[in-house]
């Protein structure tokens, strides 16, 4: 129960956050969402053994946490819940590729490297999705799937779930305290309970579907969704959008923390 | 099932991508023609429901762990494949996007995963022609299970498949798939058991519900079309799958390389010469790198030494680079944001 409040509360902490008016916040959401998808296919194109040529991808999510006044602890708790899963994946790489790589004095399985490369690229694009969600609010990521043709019924029918899982979720909750009361010290609900359990909430929610499209008839639906004023792609725009990509495409490239490391050690010249 | 961005290769994340694209724009034209837009609302409504059905945990009998609805299944049943697809499809996103629940590069592969083999596989091949001969307890059962076992089993088989091509895990072939197959027959058949059971409820408590859709369907069902736009998948995939193998990336050669390395070492040497002088080329902006001083004579020798390896940059030099700017990169960033910080926030002060 108390994830579940977890995921009520993450969802309504990003939903406040996108409502901020930083400059990364007026940039046209299509922009963002074109520039988290470079972002992420340029990260995840790195070979997969590769750890220091990944780490110049972190100045893109430092970008914006610093310039869209982010808070760094909950969407990187919210990364952390995530990471368990690629651990469980990629802790056996090294099991299964235990070539030795030598790094400096010390020898270790490439297995790891892989695994370290893995979990850095995970943590980012995570972060990266997230962080767009942020900035950018489930409003405006809709008309920015529009803008890029994505069909008028799925974009529609995406804003009415995420909308409806605020009240559906809250049901679900007040039964489940209904149901823990009278089943105390029971971990989960009881399979026999399941089908009448699910299929109550189904029907309140199907009654509610009805009642939800009268409504919506009565207010004139028509079957588009009207988002208000539709922000126009500006120049400065696709400034943010070629300046990033430029920067990935150069961190993809050139391996940047090896050069900065030449640099500083003169190890290589 | 999720599957994260980290472990997927822009190649089978972009073609994955494409071929959701075109299923969606299918299923939308479908909803959109042949419905009333009451189902609008009514699939927003489902999408939470599942949603909220995901979070709520039941006790597996006789195990002390416990499950939870993953409803691709329930939804094709009570929207039929084209409508369900499409829930299927927002629930997905919704999840990576808030949650990090698989990625947005992998969200294809999830939606193909989760939401296809259900909901155009199972629902009209399985769980429709056992219902069809007519709705009892025991046909919705059978059906329900039957089909959420199917479906599953396909998508965790898509899952193998798309991992090993995109190339990112060392796991063997056979083995993960020992590992993922028989993991996804236990949650297949619980996801049976609680589809069954919510579905047989709602027969019980509403049955016109389950007749609505059953109808709707059998009267416009279009077998030629489905079979057209299952070929188009499957020409899609395998196009862009091999126009991947054939193109000069250096992760699919790589990729073919450790097989070959692995497989049959002897009779790979030129090959691997390819990819070594590959190699070479794309470090040649930092020359002779990572070989200081005493081993000048050997660095012609190196590669073939190793070639057995089929490890690209294996030297002090480059790792203690790497490690040492991947280091400075690291705190580059770092006090780069904290300046940006500090600055805003005095810039705030001075402005109130």
């Amino acid at each position: 129960m108390s994830n579940i409040l977890n995921s009520l509360y993450n969802m309504g902490l990003l939903d406040d956050l996108a409502r901020k008016k930083t400059f990364i916040h007026r940039i046209h959401p299509a922009i963002k969402l074109l520039t988290t998808i470079v972002y992420i296919i340029a990260l995840t194109s790195f070979e997969k053994h590769e750890v220091s040529a990944v780490l110049p991808f972190v100045f893109y999510p430092v970008f914006i946490f610093s310039f869209a006044e982010i808070p760094v602890i909950p969407v990187l708790k919210r990364v952390l819940l995530v990471e368990p899963l690629i651990i469980g994946i990629g802790i056996l790489n090294p099991l299964f590729d235990n070539y030795s790589v030598v790094l400096g004095d010390i020898a270790i399985s490439r297995g790891w490297l892989t695994f370290l490369s893995i979990l850095i690229k995970c943590s980012l694009a995570v972060t990266a999705g997230i962080l767009l969600v942020a900035t950018t609010g489930m409003d405006r990521l809709a008309f920015a799937l529009r803008v890029l043709k994505i069909p008028r019924v799925f974009v529609l029918q995406l804003l009415l779930t995420y909308r409806y899982i605020w009240l559906l979720i809250e049901e679900a909750l007040r039964m489940i305290q209904a149901y823990s009361m009278r089943a105390p010290g029971r971990k989960g609900i009881r399979i026999s309970d399941l089908g009448s359990f699910l299929g109550q909430m189904l029907l309140r929610a199907l009654d509610r579907a009805q009642r939800i499209y009268q409504a919506m008839n009565l207010r004139g639906f028509t079957g588009e969704y009207n988002a208000g004023k539709a922000p126009k792609i500006r120049f400065r725009d696709l400034v943010y959008l070629m300046a990033w990509s430029l920067f990935f495409v150069i961190a993809r490239t050139y391996n940047i923390a090896v050069l900065i490391g030449v640099l500083f050690t003169g190890v290589g010249r | 099932m999720h599957m994260a961005d980290a472990l997927i290769s822009p190649a089978v994340g972009g073609t994955m991508l494409a071929v959701t694209a075109g299923i969606t724009a299918y299923s939308a034209k479908k909803v959109q023609n042949e419905m009333d837009e009451s189902k609008i609302p009514l699939m927003g409504v489902m999408g939470a429901f599942v949603f909220a059905a995901q979070m709520i945990n039941f006790s597996i009998p006789g195990t002390g762990s416990s499950g939870h609805l993953g409803g691709g299944m329930l939804l094709a049943i009570l929207l039929g494949p084209h409508a369900g697809f499409l829930t299927m499809a927002s629930i997905l996103l919704i999840q990576a996007l808030f949650f990090g629940d698989g990625g947005l590069l992998a969200y294809g592969c999830n939606v193909f995963n989760l939401g296809f083999y259900t909901c155009f596989v199972a629902y009209p091949f399985i769980y429709k022609k056992l219902v069809h001969k007519g709705i009892n307890s025991r046909n919705i059962f059978m059906g329900s299970m039957i089909s959420s076992v199917v479906g599953l089993q396909l998508g965790a088989f898509s899952v193998v498949i798309e991992t090993l091509l995109s190339g990112k895990t060392e796991l063997p072939f056979g083995q993960f798939l020992l590992f993922m197959q028989p993991i996804h027959l236990a949650i297949g058949v619980i996801e049976g058991l609680a589809t069954a059971a919510v579905v047989t409820f709602i027969w019980k408590a509403r049955p016109e519900i389950l007749e609505r859709t059953a109808i709707g369907e059998t009267l416009r069902g279009v077998p030629i079309k489905k079979v057209i736009v299952g070929f188009a998948v499957a020409a899609v995939m395998v196009g862009g799958l091999l126009s991947w193998f054939a193109s000069a990336n250096p992760d699919g050669l790589e990729w073919s390389l450790e097989r070959v390395a692995g497989t049959a070492e002897l009779e790979s040497s030129s090959s691997i010469h390819n990819v070594f002088s590959e190699i070479q080329n794309r470090i040649a902006f930092l020359p002779d790198y990572g070989f200081k001083t005493a081993d000048e004579d050997s660095i012609e020798e190196q590669p073939v030494v190793e070639t057995g390896n089929s490890w690209p940059s294996v030297d002090a030099g480059t790792s203690v680079s790497g490690i040492v700017g991947g280091a400075i990169t690291l705190a580059l960033a770092v006090i780069l944001g904290w300046i940006i910080r500090v600055s805003k926030e005095k810039k705030s002060r001075a402005v109130a």
